[in-house]
């Protein structure tokens, strides 16, 4: 245990690790908004209320809002900016953008990354009905309205 | 041609990446972060502002208050003027500011700003009792506070049937995504605000008065924004105390209002409630309509929610009177929200409509059929394409409401009670004024600059497509700052038609001017920059929509699901038809949320409002939104604005509750007449 | 936020010492509720120590149809656990009903248990509340209580317990077990481990400083028994409950030969119905009858003007659960 109120901690971000020295008190969020300066993952309600600040860690869809960073210490994590392979979107990416899957697009990375860890989630993804995307979607809110559009992203990508 | 095609939006790509930059993310070196304190009383004046403890930590630069804040000119909204005085008008408005090397020294020194007060006692709770109630001369766009046409009491005394009803809507928050924020920093006396506003030319104007500098001296930018629906019109308190944190430190300054800070720091809807007496033949004939309307505003501000307004429009009657009452409360100055006035107004009348139907016996279709009117009942001016009986007879068939048995209460399989409601909806359509540039290059290249911004209505794919077909070749589009000129926000669903009427008087005097130069482009470009205007007086001029509702009920808990919603809309012709769509959709699907969810909860004793987040303040969640379907009837309606259509924005949420709740009725037989509606109303129903 | 220190325990003794020795240390779990309460400035830990990483994330199947399931298990690893779906579906059921499938992923079955109640003015720090400021007064009971408890409140407090989980757990007659810093261990049944308000609404579970939750241990449900979890919300997901109900229901020749009622939301911890139970067992009721043996646990109850559905809620939810589930049966 250190005895100081901040620590070192080394974040696999996107591929590449980052060192970062934080106070405690820094979430996954802020360390990837301000320290990192990948400010596409959104906060929204910093309470794990509303899902805009959804990344990857090790896989799984975690709101980072609710994470401290020195807690995530050495873990993986995939944003937003880590979906497209270079200039070429991920599928999901693409679905959004051909099904008008966002209007102001604040919540749309936390969406992207819900969906895919979702999807991951699932053992037959190509299963799942519009309802069952729907809930388990649920966990990102989306002010302008844009569920249907995320809804029918979602289906197109997991194959259903 | 591109305009009214289904273009996706031109930041599509930048939005799926992460790419899209929203105000608080704009990079700047050496920032600070501020903090707000809110006030904890409900009512009083601050006595002491104890920083103390705050300053001891070094990460601590400043501690803002009443006694040492930058002192501001009086601005029009007294919201703005934030520490200018020790008064507190209600619990959550900002009595300090902290500003701090780190986001978490600010969070933590405005936790240890220690605030007395001198309390006074506050009253939040709209009564249609007291005594103190305002009759104000206007409402917040400027028409009159109250309007009679007739004689409402012999309209009343020749019904066959009258109904007295009186119907209410909760405070609402708007609860953008993207709270308010803003970074904000000082050249001199230049002011930069990179800002999540709804109109940067209306925010430097705003940011230009309160520090007494002209608006050209202020640069906004407005890049993308996270949702607005009416939160982030003006400058809000939040951003207002950026500038003055970069003012005193000389450093950019950074504030994001935290979720909670948004119910007190930045304005809600307004409560309202309407009594509505509505006389009628048997034949359904409306002999009468009075609407008596109550709404609230803050101490510091008069701002009045235009309640009644859409029910100077909707139906035919000879006898029509419509009141607006204010009461002064200690809760945040409300302000528009999506459709303000009429989301809640057309609850009321479009209930009031469907518990007529019932006392008249007659299909609730057919009793708007009876009451079309020819001209506008209010005003008598003709109407510029009304259009409303092809939404509900087109709705009606789409639907299939024909084959429903209105008997309330009878449909129950299983568990599931159903049923069915209709409603209409209404929106003014309005054009501002605004500026905009076109500028041709010497090697063939277009740009159109116009101070607007994309909320996420999909403007900037809009105002492209309109500039790229008048100029016959793709345009660079610039919008977002305020530096482009005067422009309106986007608000009153107007936003689109005002921009693109400057940019398309803007690009086809450049089309003139380039052929009056024989097609060639000089030296140095060519560049035209012209204005839109407002629509000249003499018509009424209104989008509106019809919305059929599906719903089941839980006959066990009183939890309604809303298995469909379908709305027809008759807008004009939309720039870009994919973007109206879900401007459409995202109306309706906040109109359900509205009917099932939203209330902003004051605790009378406390003066406040209690449930301040989003676990909370619950809005729809995916899972709540099923069989939503929304329809654009093709009428041109090509004179009504410069682009061609009307609003769209708001024209989705309007009346969707009242759909909502007619539905539960039919479906249980309860008449929910207070929004939301909780299973517990429904249950003590 | 107040500053704090970080330690990442390796083993449970050692975080133990470093908990039971600071007073104002706490564990942390997935986070999901503590960061929350951090922010609100609710919670203002010196020490955080986190037990994440110890060796209670997995979940243990008995050959005789119990399980243990770890402390530091997701409740996202739970509910895709086959064995509990297959023998408790009451409580996969429960998780999958609460939260969001990113909070799932992250929060803990002990910090499920051990959640603070989400009563608006605890999480408020510029109100009175007993709970968070002792003696301070409770500002629910003249104010805005409508989702918090009718069931086991005091004058002192009114807060619901708002886990899912818990009261599946309840239904299952689950026992939590419990690390003391001393290394022994302490089984608490379900229904003991949160304490009802009294006078004393601040001390919310039995447990001491430096205990630790390292598990919950499930005994074999009845044989042949059905049970759901049903949860009545304002919205159709990622909200808590108004009420809940666990059921565990035991059908023998068309009579309920056994039955195990829990409600959610309703008091400051699970709420077992045992007169109910008690009274149904033998009997094919009808709906009424089910209602009526529901309130023969409510004769305690203090309704408030805001939340008093409740109970009517509750009657109307248990009859329904029990109609469907011997509908299945």
């Amino acid at each position: 245990m250190s005895d100081q109120p901040h620590g070192e901690v080394v974040l696999r971000v996107n591929g590449a690790d980052q060192v970062l020295a934080v106070d405690n008190r820094v979430t996954l969020l802020d360390a990837l908004r301000e320290h990192l300066r990948l400010t596409g993952t959104k906060k929204g309600c910093d309470h794990g209320q509303c899902g805009a600040c959804t990344v990857l860690l090790d896989g799984e869809r975690a709101n980072s809002c609710l994470l401290f960073a020195v807690a995530v210490d050495g873990r993986t994590v995939t944003t937003v900016e880590g979906l497209a392979d270079g200039d070429e979107l991920h599928p999901l990416q693409r679905a959004f953008i051909a099904h008008d899957a966002f209007q102001c697009g604040y919540c749309t990375p936390g969406q992207l990354c819900s969906a895919i860890g979702m999807l991951a989630e699932a053992a037959a993804p190509q299963d799942l009905d519009d309802a069952e995307i729907s809930e388990r979607m649920s966990g990102n809110l989306c002010r302008c309205g844009a569920y249907l559009g995320i809804v029918a992203a979602v289906r197109e990508v997991a194959g259903g | 041609m591109t305009a009214g095609t289904g273009l996706s939006r031109l930041e599509g790509r930048e939005k799926v990446m992460g790419a899209a930059r929203y105000a608080y993310e704009h990079p700047v070196e050496d920032a600070l972060y501020v903090w707000p304190v809110a006030a904890t009383v409900g009512s009083g004046t601050v006595v002491e502002v104890d920083a103390a403890a705050a300053l001891a930590d070094p990460a601590v630069v400043t501690v803002l208050d009443h006694t040492n804040a930058p002192r501001l000119r009086p601005a029009q909204i007294a919201d703005q003027l934030v520490l200018q005085s020790p008064a507190v008008a209600w619990r959550g408005q900002i009595v300090a500011g902290v500003v701090a090397t780190t986001p978490e020294a600010a969070r933590e020194g405005a936790e240890q700003v220690v605030v007395r007060y001198a309390e006074r006692p506050h009253h939040v709770v709209l009564d249609p009792a007291d005594p103190a109630l305002e009759l104000p001369g206007e409402l917040f766009g400027g028409q009159p506070g109250s309007f009679a046409k007739g004689d409402v009491d012999a309209g009343l005394a020749a019904a066959d049937v009258v109904l007295d009803r009186v119907y209410t809507t909760p405070a609402q928050h708007h609860n953008p995504m993207e709270t308010v924020a803003t970074t904000a920093w000082w050249s001199g006396e230049r002011l930069v605000v990179h800002d999540s506003n709804q109109g940067p030319w209306i925010a430097a104007v705003g940011f230009g008065q309160l520090w007494d500098i002209p608006p050209e001296q202020v640069e906004v930018v407005t890049e993308h924004v996270g949702g607005g629906f009416g939160a982030k019109v003006r400058p809000t308190p939040g951003a207002v105390l950026a500038t003055m944190a970069a003012r005193v430190t000389g450093r950019p300054c950074k504030l994001m209002l935290t979720r909670q800070h948004m119910f007190t720091m930045s304005p809600g809807r307004s409560a309202t409630r309407s009594r509505f007496r509505l006389g009628a033949r048997r034949d359904g004939t409306l002999t009468a309509v009075d609407h008596d309307a109550l709404q609230y505003s803050s101490p510091i501000h008069e701002f009045v929610e235009q309640t009644g307004l859409a029910t100077r429009t909707m139906y035919a009657t000879d006898n029509l009177r419509i009141i607006h009452r204010l009461a002064r409360l200690n809760l945040p100055t409300p302000r528009v929200m999506r459709a303000p006035g009429h989301t809640p107004g057309m609850f009321a009348l479009e209930s009031a409509m469907d518990e007529l139907a019932y006392a008249l016996d007659l299909d609730p279709l057919a009793l708007r059929l009876a009451n079309e009117p020819a001209v506008d009942p209010a005003s008598g001016e003709p109407f510029a394409g009304r259009h409303l009986v092809d939404c509900l007879t087109v709705g009606a068939d789409r639907f299939g409401w024909a084959a429903r048995d209105p008997t309330p209460g009878v449909r129950r399989h299983g568990r599931w009670l159903f049923g069915t409601g209709l409603a209409a909806s209404v929106y003014p359509a309005y054009q501002r004024v605004a500026t905009a540039t076109a500028r041709a290059e010497p090697d063939g290249s277009f740009s159109v600059s116009v101070g607007a911004v994309d909320i996420g209505t999909g403007a900037r794919t809009a105002l492209w497509q309109l500039a790229t077909d008048l100029l016959g070749s793709p345009v660079e589009i610039h919008i977002g700052r305020s530096s482009y000129g005067n422009a309106p926000v986007a608000g009153g669903s107007s936003g689109t038609a005002s921009w693109g009427g400057a940019v398309r008087n803007a690009c086809t005097a450049l089309r003139e001017r380039l052929a009056g130069h024989g097609g060639a482009v000089p030296a140095d470009g060519l560049e035209v920059t012209a204005e839109s205007t407002p629509l000249p007086p003499g018509r009424s001029r209104h989008s509106f929509g019809a919305h059929f509702c599906a719903v089941r009920v839980d006959a066990d808990t009183g939890q309604v699901r809303v298995d469909r919603l379908l709305g027809v809309f008759a807008h004009g012709r939309p720039l870009n038809a994919r973007t109206a769509h879900s401007q459409l959709i995202g109306g309706m699907v906040m109109g359900v949320s509205m009917a099932l969810h939203e209330q902003t909860v004051v605790d009378p004793r406390l003066g406040m409002f209690v449930n301040h987040d989003l676990a909370q303040y619950h809005v729809a969640t995916n899972a709540d939104i099923h069989g939503l379907e929304a329809h654009s009837l093709e009428r041109p309606d090509d004179d009504i604005t410069l682009v061609g259509g009307k609003g769209i924005g708001e024209l989705g949420i309007v009346g969707a509750a009242a759909a909502v709740a007619n539905a539960v009725h039919h479906a249980t037989g309860v008449r929910v007449r207070d929004l939301p509606i909780t299973l517990e109303r429904l249950r003590g129903g | 936020m107040r500053p704090f220190r970080y330690a990442r325990a390796t083993d449970p003794g050692a975080a133990a010492t470093l908990v039971a020795g600071v007073p104002d240390a706490v564990y942390l779990g997935g986070g999901t509720n503590l960061v929350d309460l951090m922010k609100l400035g609710v919670l203002r830990p010196g020490l955080v120590v986190d037990v994440s990483g110890l060796p209670y994330d997995v979940v243990e199947h008995d050959p005789d149809g119990g399980a243990l399931i770890g402390g530091a298990v997701r409740n996202h690893r739970l509910a895709r656990d086959e064995g509990v779906g297959r023998r408790f579906p009451a409580l996969t059921e429960a998780v999958l009903a609460g939260a969001s499938g990113q909070i799932r992923t992250q929060a803990t079955v002990a910090g499920n248990l051990l959640q603070r109640t989400r009563c608006p003015y605890f999480q408020n720090t510029s109100t009175a509340c007993n709970k968070r400021a002792p003696g301070s007064g409770c500002s629910a009971i003249p104010g805005v209580h409508r989702d918090l408890a009718v069931l086991g409140t005091s004058d002192a407090c009114v807060a619901s317990h708002p886990s899912d989980l818990a009261v599946a757990l309840a239904a299952y007659d689950a026992v939590v077990e419990v690390r003391r810093p001393d290394g022994v261990q302490r089984l608490v049944p379900i229904h003991e481990l949160h304490r009802l308000p009294g006078a004393t609404p601040w001390i919310e579970t039995v447990l001491e400083p430096g205990d630790l939750i390292t598990g919950v241990r499930l005994p074999p449900p009845p044989a042949g028994a059905l049970a759901t979890y049903r949860k009545v919300r304002d919205r159709w997901a990622y909200a808590f409950a108004v009420v809940s109900v666990a059921a565990v229901l035991r059908i023998e020749a068309g009579r309920i030969a056994q039955a195990r009622v829990a409600l959610g939301g309703v008091a400051p911890r699970p709420w077992r119905l045992w007169p109910t139970e008690r009274a149904l067992v033998g009997t094919d009721p009808t709906d009424d009858e089910v209602r009526a043996a529901t309130r023969l646990a409510f004769a305690d109850a203090r309704p408030l003007p805001g939340n008093a559905f409740k109970l009517d809620l509750a009657a109307d939810l248990v009859a329904a659960v029990l109609r469907d589930l011997r509908a299945a049966a």
